[in-house]
């Protein structure tokens, strides 16, 4: 039988505020054990937390990038379990009222755009960080992300593959690096992805029993849980068993999840208004101030540069899907006449050396504006295309400019006839053969004697002259 | 697990106990039981009086405060030393606090 699978996501977004949703201990990550924490995030008894305005603004600006209603008025709630993370036992989250809601995301899949559906978007703290030892009786934790101001962002459940998932997860942290409100680092976990996911047969209106599953942290994880989890209820439903609702943990390097409870505990966290913080009203005035600071997102970006520096649709698409690397495109492209060189330089060279060298856009060692004077260097005829990779490789090892490079490696195209010439007279004697090939009408013979000519400038000449000395050369001998 | 309608009273049974016990991580006597299902029935017929009064143009009560947006700015300021915040864990290693092992 044929299933389909169905997929719903909540991705956890830590928020990049510099200190925390109800107290001022720092965010940053890493800091030496329980050394980021006080009396309120770690709950001691008569302490009264204050919300953090900026993670309002944040919840906001990601709700209207993801085209949500605003709730004009929203409130906290306390969400009760028992769990050593929270030393409050209790997580302060939103219920009923979040912040958030009715939004969508399009993502670009195969055979054009798809809307995905997002249920809400709500403000929540996070959690310590417990480490379990294997061989140990006991559980050491570190509270320094307690507190860490979260958005929590929920979808429909509109995905059917494990691609569409992975295409909603990275159009999502585009938008939400574009807008600036999280540095979205997956290995350290500023934004994590639970999996809600059921199957049914193909055709049937009703939704399958759902499973969930937790700690996915790259995108490969993602996709190969998804792919995993669907494959392990399809082989459930096969052979006659049921599916149970539970949460599983996906473990990365088995490369197969497994069911996180032995007994069935009931999910029954009790909300209820936290009385310790006071509503939260997003009047319109305040809305618009919001919706006025926000930058261009993606979708504009890339429509802009299709209409505006008249690149390819192509183009467009892998350059806007990096904030680092559009930002570097536009920088180069303003200060360059020729955009399209610009583009074909980033999805070309340096794309490729970035790779190479397990490098992101982010970080590229020099300024965009000395893309825009190399690509007018060669425009000018100054280098050639091939010299120019070569000075771009130089660029990324040395703090130089395109200019300096060129004139200390004496890589400047060789206009100089006399000197050609020279080297002209110089090929065709070293290659007798070719010369004759030549003469018989072997017009690859040609390409050859360019070729050899190149190598012995160093891929200097300048080709059009090149190629006419030679010609002229090689007639006057056929006299 | 309750759902408190208009003027049904809340039948309190012994499992209904037991639920919310295991909730709150309480372990009770047999005796202990018997006298909670009489004291959460009183506590819940007491609150069910309340729905006899016709609320429907009334909107709920999220805060008893008429208080909204108490902000604070977004400021580092110093943390409590890492000593001082371990100073009441009855267990800790290493600078972190320390439980019996818990495994989700």
């Amino acid at each position: 039988m044929e299933y389909e699978i169905i997929i719903g996501l909540e991705v956890h977004v830590e928020l990049s505020t510099k200190s925390k949703i109800y107290c001022s201990c720092t965010t940053d990550f890493g800091g030496e054990a329980n050394t980021h924490i006080c009396p309120i995030c770690t709950g001691m008894p008569g302490v009264l937390p204050v919300l953090n305005k900026k993670v309002v603004e944040y919840a906001v600006k990601a709700g209207l990038a993801a085209n949500c209603s605003i709730a004009e008025y929203s409130k906290q709630d306390r969400k009760n379990y028992f769990y050593p993370d929270l030393p409050k036992a209790y997580q302060i989250s939103q219920y009923d009222l979040p912040l958030c809601q009715n939004g969508y995301i399009d993502i670009e899949v195969e055979g054009g755009a798809k809307r995905i559906g997002i249920t809400r978007i709500h403000i929540e703290e996070d959690a310590g960080k417990l480490m379990h030892d294997e061989n140990e009786t006991d559980t050491l934790i570190d509270y320094n992300r307690c507190g860490v101001p979260l958005i929590e962002i929920v979808t429909e459940p509109d995905m059917r593959s494990a691609q569409e998932a992975r295409a909603f997860v990275e159009s999502l942290r585009n938008i939400l690096q574009y807008i600036d409100i999280s540095d979205c680092k997956m290995q350290e976990g500023s934004l994590r992805v639970d999996v809600n996911l059921s199957v049914r047969p193909k055709g049937q209106k009703e939704f399958g029993t759902r499973t969930e599953m937790k700690n996915l942290n790259s995108l490969r994880s993602i996709v190969r849980a998804i792919e995993s989890e669907a494959k392990r209820q399809i082989e459930v439903i096969e052979s006659g068993g049921i599916i149970v609702q539970e949460t599983r943990r996906w473990d990365d390097q088995k490369g197969i999840s497994y069911s996180m409870r032995t007994k069935e505990e009931a999910h029954d966290y009790r909300y209820f208004p936290e009385p310790d913080l006071m509503p939260v009203v997003v009047d319109e005035k305040w809305k618009e101030e919001i919706k006025r600071s926000l930058p261009e997102l993606p979708d504009a970006r890339r429509k802009r540069y299709i209409s505006g520096y008249g690149l390819p649709e192509y183009d467009a698409s892998i350059l806007t899907g990096s904030k680092a690397l559009a930002d570097f495109f536009e920088n180069a492209a303003v200060k360059s006449n020729n955009p399209k060189a610009v583009s074909n330089f980033i999805l070309g060279d340096v794309s490729r050396i970035l790779n190479d060298k397990g490098m992101e856009a982010e970080d590229i060692p020099f300024p965009a504006e000395y893309l825009a004077r190399l690509v007018k260097l060669v425009d000018m005829g100054t280098i050639s295309t091939t010299i120019a990779k070569k000075v771009l490789e130089i660029m990324f090892e040395q703090e130089k400019d395109p200019e300096a490079i060129v004139k200390e490696e004496g890589l400047e195209v060789v206009s100089d006839e006399k000197a050609l010439i020279e080297v002209v007279k110089k090929v065709i004697s070293n290659n007798e053969k070719s010369v004759e090939d030549y003469r018989k009408g072997k017009d690859k013979a040609f390409g050859f004697l360019v070729g050899q000519a190149m190598k012995e400038t160093k891929g200097k000449a300048n080709p059009k002259l090149l190629n006419k000395l030679l010609k002229e050369e090689l007639e006057k001998k056929n006299l | 697990m309750f759902t408190i309608r208009k003027g049904i009273y809340m039948k309190v049974t012994k499992e209904t106990i037991e639920y919310v016990a295991n909730l709150a991580r309480l372990k009770l006597t047999e005796e202990e039981k018997e006298k909670f299902i009489r004291d959460m029935e009183n506590i819940i017929s007491y609150v069910d009086k309340l729905n006899e009064l016709d609320t429907s143009e009334i909107a709920p009560t999220d805060h008893v405060i008429p208080i909204n947006n108490v902000f604070r700015d977004d400021e580092v300021l110093d943390s409590y030393p890492k000593d001082k915040m371990l100073m009441n864990a009855p267990s800790k290693e290493n600078g972190c606090f320390k439980v019996p092992k818990v495994v989700e």
